[in-house]
């Protein structure tokens, strides 16, 4: 069974930190008695060793990429540069503070403004802000520049439009900028429904949310006259970078008329997944755009870098500046890759999306296009009609170390499953995925308990989450009140 | 560098395959016109020449490993053992991703659920959530929580908050029907009677910072019964390292706790990635924001961990979600737990009391230089504010000389403070660093 | 209970009226639709609602589901047991597992919701 680090007992090495060279009664004069702790938090108490092996098992127990291959659509799961991590450590970065006088941190402020300025280039926009934490954070930045810059033209805008295939984030955002949500459909073709956003427009519209290729994979091919007829109400259009792995060097949201994008550096611009984060979201926008920023922009004069709040800025996100050490590893990255890198990154993610859209359309139901971009949407609706479900399919893959795709989203595609492979994976990886695929399809007739029954070789298999939503347990709590702490302490009196 | 797999040869019999004869024609569809432009991006580079090219920038930078840092203000440069990063940057960590698939991550959920607990305890609260951005945007969250739940408009921020953190507060707020005031400060700390006054009936959330941005500790329980006594929630803000000595938030009667997590074992990194802890009791539970890592049992009845009550979050709820937010900081967050598993509850409360001793020390010898006087004689912890009455120019002059960093001059953030410092002391500072601040000031 | 003396929405709730009492719940089609109940935020006691409004949500595992209030009123009553044992409205959705109670404005907006007979088309027309 699975232990955790509190049900272990060792030593744990106080020496690791310096001797005090006050003695504590003295120390603790110095502070109020009321505000002292009187009680003990019951931190794990284990030796360096222990800590070491329980971690380490822990990791063991985790799919990854770089042991495993993970076609989860819309997250861009591409290997992730060992030297990025590196870089990021290097002492003058991981050391730097941000409230350092500018003429101390000329290099972080650097990193920074060239970051802005390389994605201003592949997105096609004007300036980045670099602040926002993640790719929601993002769309809230944008969408409170959106409302910051309504307001400052003395516009009454209250709904921002949303596609019905749009990833969740999007809703919730509007909703926190105190925009009524109203969705726009998609049409047979997988496409943003031109009549339907047309029917839809008007004054009252602040913005709309979309991206590029949508989250079917598909080209919107008339983003042009979308840009247009949204401009045309004086709406913004707003791009969620989530699909940017399919452009870069091919065509660039700016240009398309996006006034407004997000970009995830943890899809595209191969930062660590970290388990769930951190990432990075830049926000990028447009010059008429750029006086609402958020605070402080980075700036650069003749060879000096520095920071200046915006004109009429929105305010911050977060403090400081950014994800540095996210932001870095997609600076050093772009570096890498250089311009024909970038363009080489989205031909494979197409290339190789294509290969498996062509090897595995004859097994699963491809509702739209049997062309798409850098990722595609199948159906498991075939082998639903044989008892198994694409969630069923999800746990045998992990049977074979291969991590399922996305499954269940978007939410207009029954039983969906979306496949991104990225361009870092081989041919051979793409075989062996469809080579399980079809053995799976297989098994799913000759011996469909085994499918409905994975996975066999987990740790654990079929997790109960009703049990864990109807009677939550969510932290561990000690049985026994705890052991009296073993120091001539004056505070712990009992 | 590239990091492309495919060979030409794969390319090729790839292209075959899907049954075309060029790449251009997958992206045929694309407008000619959109795909017309050159990138303004120089030519790739080699590995050893971006190592070159990154250490050169870095060259411009200076840092805590070289320079006695002195700065806090919200980020300390405290000791990250080397156990921390070893174990937080193996692959199966650092590489994984969101742990949707149960089965697939059982690693990271058990590491999640080792985090909340360790944050409860630490905190005093109930429950704590999977981590979030940073302690600023924890903070904002916290307010529109207590909005939500109390169906209140007005949130109460104290004048002694970080300055960022009001920033936050307001954006996050800016566009919803809420309001901020502000509870003047007395003294460099909270005025107890002026906050009473404000705290009405209408309001959502008291908030109080502690220790607070100038490092006094605060009156936490006086600001708490303001808050109970107008059926307000309270919100508190913390230090963590701060509470391996002081009172924690449950124990003062606060509804929600958070605060920034990067004093426990992240590095300082230019301000981030860091991490926002987040903790409620039980009434707030259903409405705490972002991921959540439970304990339950697989079908074959063995111990598994799953992110759960998820229909509150985003992906769910949509436009009805509790926020919007998406990721948390899984990585810092898990390089917390192994650094509070390390220290244990001895070593934490040995990291606070170095702290506490090694900031008083510094305060003594400081005030011992002429020209150099306390603002306020309240209480502090690891972070306190000072005036240092010498030509800033001069004395950063003398600082930098000495190979010292800092301290924060909070001119920075209130204008018409010209001499005014915030000094931050940690287990990190030696005596030769002292010794070096203090020569430094005495000179200029 | 005589699921004929009942009256529906299209939003799947059912309506029992006594009086001036309506008990609400949800009918066995949706319990079926939303699979394991995990959790029920149950309505303030005391609240005007209109028809139709949000009265309050019921969790599932990957879903959370508005239950509308089929007609005006105050809520006066509301099944504090399900705090306890959500399950209840799977296992019992027309008895154990009722939602709440309103005191209606006007009984006569029971009498026009859908009929059993109605209902029925009207839920099978949703597949």
């Amino acid at each position: 069974m699975s232990e955790l680090i509190f049900e272990r007992n060792s030593r744990s090495d106080v020496t690791r930190l310096p001797a005090l060279t006050t003695d504590e009664k003295t120390l603790l004069s110095k502070l109020p008695a009321a505000v002292l702790r009187k009680s003990t938090p019951a931190l794990p108490t284990v030796s360096e060793l222990d800590v070491v092996r329980h971690f380490t098992n822990l990791s063991r127990k985790n799919f990854n990429v770089d042991s495993n291959f993970y076609p989860l659509g819309s997250c861009t799961m591409k290997y992730n540069p060992k030297v990025l991590d590196t870089i990021a450590s290097m002492t003058p970065y991981a050391h730097s503070h941000p409230y350092q006088d500018e003429s101390e941190c000329q290099g972080a402020l650097k990193v920074l403004f060239e970051t802005q300025r390389f994605l201003s280039e592949v997105a096609g926009m004007d300036e980045f802000t670099l602040q926002p934490a993640a790719g929601a954070h993002g769309e809230l930045t944008g969408l409170l520049i959106a409302h910051a810059y309504h307001r400052a033209k003395g516009r009454t805008k209250t709904k921002v439009l949303i596609p019905d295939s749009a990833h969740g984030t999007n809703p919730a955002t509007a909703a926190l900028c105190g925009y009524e949500v109203v969705t726009v459909k998609t049409d047979a073709n997988g496409h943003v429904d031109l009549a339907d956003l047309r029917s839809k427009l008007d004054a009252g519209v602040a913005a709309f949310m979309m991206t590029n290729p949508s989250t079917l994979g598909l080209f919107e091919e008339d983003i042009l006259e979308i840009a247009k007829a949204v401009h045309a109400v004086q709406g913004l259009v707003y791009y969620d970078g989530a699909n940017m792995n399919a452009l870069l060097g091919i065509c660039r949201p700016g240009d398309m008329g996006f006034d407004i994008v997000h970009i995830n550096l943890h899809k595209t611009f191969a930062v660590p997944h970290g388990s769930g984060g951190p990432g990075s979201g830049p926000v990028g926008v447009k010059k008429e755009l750029i006086p609402f920023l958020p605070s402080p922009r980075i700036m650069k004069d003749g060879d000096k870098y520095r920071l200046e709040d915006a004109a009429q800025s929105i305010g911050k996100l977060r403090t400081f500046y950014g994800n540095f050490g996210a932001i870095i590893r997609s600076y050093a990255y772009i570096k890498a890759l250089g311009r024909e890198g970038l363009r080489e990154v989205s031909e494979h993610a197409i290339l190789n999306a294509n290969y498996l859209l062509a090897k595995l359309k004859d097994t699963f139901d491809v509702p739209y296009s049997h062309r798409c971009m850098h990722e595609f949407v199948m159906s498991a609706r075939r082998q639903k009609k044989r008892g198994v479900r694409a969630l069923d399919i999800a746990k045998r893959l992990l049977d074979y170390g291969i991590h399922a795709p996305t499954v269940y989203f978007p939410l207009i595609v029954e039983e969906a499953m979306m496949v991104e492979p990225t361009e870092t994976e081989s041919k051979e990886t793409l075989d062996e995925f469809v080579r399980v695929l079809l053995e799976i399809d297989k098994e799913i007739t000759e011996n469909p308990q085994k499918v409905l029954d994975a996975p066999h070789t987990m740790p654990v298999s079929r997790i109960d989450e009703v049990r864990a939503a109807r009677e939550p347990n969510l932290r561990w709590k000690k049985k026994s009140p705890p052991k009296a702490v073993e120091s001539n302490d004056p505070v712990h009196t009992r | 560098m590239r990091y492309i797999s495919n060979t030409d040869n794969d390319r090729k019999e790839m292209l075959e395959a899907i049954g075309v004869r060029s790449f251009e024609e997958l992206i045929e569809k694309i407008p000619a016109s959109l795909q017309n432009f050159q990138l303004d991006i120089p030519a790739g580079l080699s590995e050893p020449e971006l190592m070159h090219d990154l250490g050169a920038t870095g060259r411009m930078n200076k840092h805590a490993a070289d320079h006695a840092s002195y700065l806090g203000g919200g980020v300390y440069d405290h000791y990250v053992p080397t156990v921390v990063s070893h174990l937080a940057h193996r692959g199966e960590f650092i590489t994984s991703y969101t742990p949707y698939q149960g089965e697939a991550s059982q690693g990271t959920l058990q590491a999640v659920y080792e985090y909340q607990t360790m944050i409860c305890e630490l905190t005093g609260m109930e429950f704590s959530n999977a981590s979030m951005y940073d302690g600023a945007s924890s903070l904002a969250e916290a307010a529109l929580l207590a909005i939500r739940a109390t169906g209140k408009r007005r949130i109460v921020l104290p004048a002694t908050l970080h300055p960022e953190y009001k920033a936050v507060v307001r954006t996050y707020l800016s566009c919803l029907d809420a309001e901020i005031v502000e509870a003047p400060a007395v003294d460099w700390a909270l005025d107890g009677k002026k906050l009473a006054a404000l705290v009405t009936s209408e309001t959502a959330a008291v908030v109080l910072q502690q220790p607070n941005f100038f490092g006094v500790i605060e009156d936490a329980r006086a600001v708490s019964d303001a808050a109970k006594k107008a059926g307000a929630l309270f919100i508190a803000c913390v230090n963590p390292v701060s509470l391996g000595l002081l009172e924690p938030p449950g124990e003062y009667g606060a509804d929600i706790a958070v605060g920034e997590g990067q004093p426990l074992g992240n590095p300082v990194s230019f301000g981030g990635p860091h991490f926002g802890f987040f903790t409620v009791n039980e009434e707030l539970l259903r409405k705490i924001p972002g991921r959540i890592a439970g304990m339950t049992v697989d079908k074959a009845g063995r111990r598994s961990f799953v992110l759960t009550l998820q229909a509150r979050e985003q992906h769910i709820r949509r436009e009805k979600a509790t926020s919007n937010i998406c990721t948390n900081h899984s990585l810092c967050a898990l390089k917390s737990a192994i650094y509070l598993s390390l220290l244990g509850p001895e070593g934490l409360r040995r990291l606070a009391l170095l702290n506490l001793q090694n900031a008083h020390e510094t305060h003594d010898r400081l005030l011992a230089v002429k020209g150099v006087r306390a603002l306020t004689t309240r209480p502090f912890f690891n972070e306190f504010a000072i005036e240092i009455d010498k030509d800033p120019v001069k004395l950063k002059e003398s600082l930098l000389k000495n190979r010292v960093l800092g301290p924060l001059a909070l001119r920075r953030f209130f204008p018409e403070m010209k001499n005014a410092y915030l000094v931050a002391v940690t287990e990190n500072r030696t005596k030769d660093h002292l010794e070096r601040l203090v020569e430094a000031v005495e000179r200029a | 209970m005589d699921t004929s003396k009942l009256r529906y929405t299209q939003t799947h709730e059912w309506v029992s009226l006594e009086g001036k009492i309506a008990k609400i719940g949800i009918t066995d089609h949706a319990q079926k639709e939303i699979s394991d109940v995990v959790f029920i935020e149950l309505p303030k006691q005391g609240r005007a609602v209109k028809a139709k409004d949000s009265a309050m949500i019921i969790e599932s595992v990957k879903a959370a589901f508005d239950i509308y209030a089929p007609v005006s009123g105050t809520i006066v009553e509301t099944n504090e047991a399900l705090k306890k044992k959500p399950e209840l409205v799977n296992q019992s959705p027309l008895g154990e597992g009722w939602l709440f109670k309103i005191e209606v404005a006007d009984p006569k907006e029971v009498e026009a919701l859908l009929t059993l007979a109605q209902y029925d088309s009207v839920k099978d027309a949703a597949h």
